[in-house]
Order: structure tokens, then sequence, then C-alpha cells
């Protein structure tokens, strides 16, 4: 189930100094809270991304930690302060220890 | 399961009979609690005072969600909290937690010096109508909350 996780992100290319960019994530992923059963009555282990962050020119801009509570292809949506042009870098961690990273540049003026 | 005595074979029929009534109420009420374990507004509450400690206050933080969802496996919801961003009005974190999930935890953000400003949107699995709350923890100590109940029509736990 895991062979198609692929991370998606739309933010601006650019920003004015100072403006707030919205930030939109998401990624698709089966999000198994652990609590179903197979038809055989066997529990289904759990699989979620269990922490999402975001960091901007190496400095943290947003981390979230999930629960099973949260639905499959988790989407996220926040904002951040464009002071200076840079890199925004995503990563993803997965529960079986992968991580799924994006990035995306943005220029300020 | 109570412990059955090695010299069975000595207890009179009427003894067996209510050992094994005993034996059986236990299992039945063993899988009743199983089947039952799930978070309650305790567990939820309880939940909270260990990710942010301190008496919330209302205000501050609002929540936008429907108030009935037709399908628990996505809900969405905003989040945005009053706050500029600054010095002790920053928001450190912002918690979401649920009382009639199987486990009560959603989610906790932390935002960062570089966070404009709190206004997140997620989607959540709900089990069933419930109860909904955010907590937000700002820089100086103080905890601001909100909570909603949301309707939910078909439950995101099926299995």
């Amino acid at each position: 189930m895991s062979e198609d996780i692929k991370p998606r992100i739309r933010v601006p290319s650019s920003a004015k100094k100072g403006e707030m960019v919205e930030v939109k994530t998401l990624i698709s992923h089966v999000m198994e809270s652990g609590q179903r059963r197979d038809s055989a009555g066997k529990p289904i282990p759990r699989k979620i991304i269990n922490t999402f962050t975001c960091v901007y020119n190496g400095k943290a801009v947003f981390t979230a930690k999930l629960e099973p509570a949260i639905s499959a292809n988790p989407y996220i949506s926040f904002f951040f302060k464009a002071e200076e042009s840079g890199k925004l870098e995503f990563a993803w961690k997965d529960d079986d220890g992968s991580v799924y990273k994006a990035e995306q540049a943005i220029t300020v003026a | 399961m109570p412990d059955l005595p090695v010299h069975v074979a000595a207890l009179d029929r009427r003894r067996v009979l209510v050992l094994a009534l005993a034996g059986g109420a236990t299992l039945i009420g063993g899988a009743l609690l199983a089947r039952m374990a799930r978070a309650t507004p305790e567990t939820a509450k309880k939940l909270l005072e260990s990710l942010a400690k301190g008496t919330p206050q209302e205000g501050k933080v609002s929540l936008k969600a429907p108030e009935i969802a037709e399908n628990g496996n996505t809900v969405p919801i905003t989040i945005s909290v009053d706050s500029k961003m600054e010095g002790g009005d920053r928001v450190k974190a912002l918690h979401i937690v649920a009382d009639g999930n199987p486990q009560p935890g959603v989610a906790s953000f932390e935002f960062g010096p570089a966070s404009g400003k709190v206004d997140i949107q997620v989607r959540l699995r709900l089990a069933e109508t419930q109860k909904v709350i955010c907590v937000a923890e700002m820089a100086d100590g103080s905890l601001w909350q909100t909570a909603r109940e949301i309707k939910v029509t078909i439950g995101g736990c099926g299995g």
C-alpha cells in the first residue's frame, strides 16, 4: 500500500516582504489507524504519518505531531511570514521509519 | 478468570455451576471493557493536562467546523488563534483532542518564530458525534481553549 506515497505542496513562488504566505500540503497516505481489522479478524497494524515539519532557511516554521485521528491523505495548511528569499523544506515521517521530502524556493521582493 | 481449585472433582455440582457462571461473567465483562476502551471526556482532559500544564481560559482560539459531518472519515476543520505572534503573545503550540475516538489525541502543532499567524486547516477522523477541544499555548505560558461538538452521521473508524 505504501508504493504510491506522494507529497504535494502549494506555495506561491514569490511574495512581498512581510507578507503572510499560505502553505498548503497534502501527502497521499493511508493513515492506517491500527483500530481496524482485516477480513480474517486480525488487527491491521498502525501505519501513519506521525510527524510533519516545515523548515525555512534552516529555521523551524511549523511542526505537526499527528495521531490516527487525522484523515487518510493528510492535508495541512498553515501560514508563514516571508521575510527573505529562501527555501521551504518539508518532511513527512512515517511510522515505518521512511521520510518523504519536498521543497520549494520562494523569492521575497 | 478465577483460579480453579485443583480438587475440582471433589466439588459438588452446585459449586461447579456457580464457578462456571462466574467465569463466564468475567469473560463477558472483560470483552465489554475491551470494547469500551475509548476516549472519554476524562481521558481527553487528562491528555490535555499532560500536553499543556495549567488551566486554560476560554477565548482567543476559534475553531471552524461543520456542525454536522456526514462522513466521519474526513471532517475539515479550521483553527485560528488571535495573536500578534510577538513576545509573550506568540503562540508556541496548539493541541487538538477529541473525546469520543478510540484514542483522545488528534494532533499537536508547534509554531516557530517565522510563522506569521496561526490559521491552520486539517482533516479529522471522528468515530462518532463528539466534542473537539483546541488548546493554544502562548509564549508567556497562558493557555486558551475552545471546544465544539461535531455531529457525525457515519463514523470514521469502521473496519
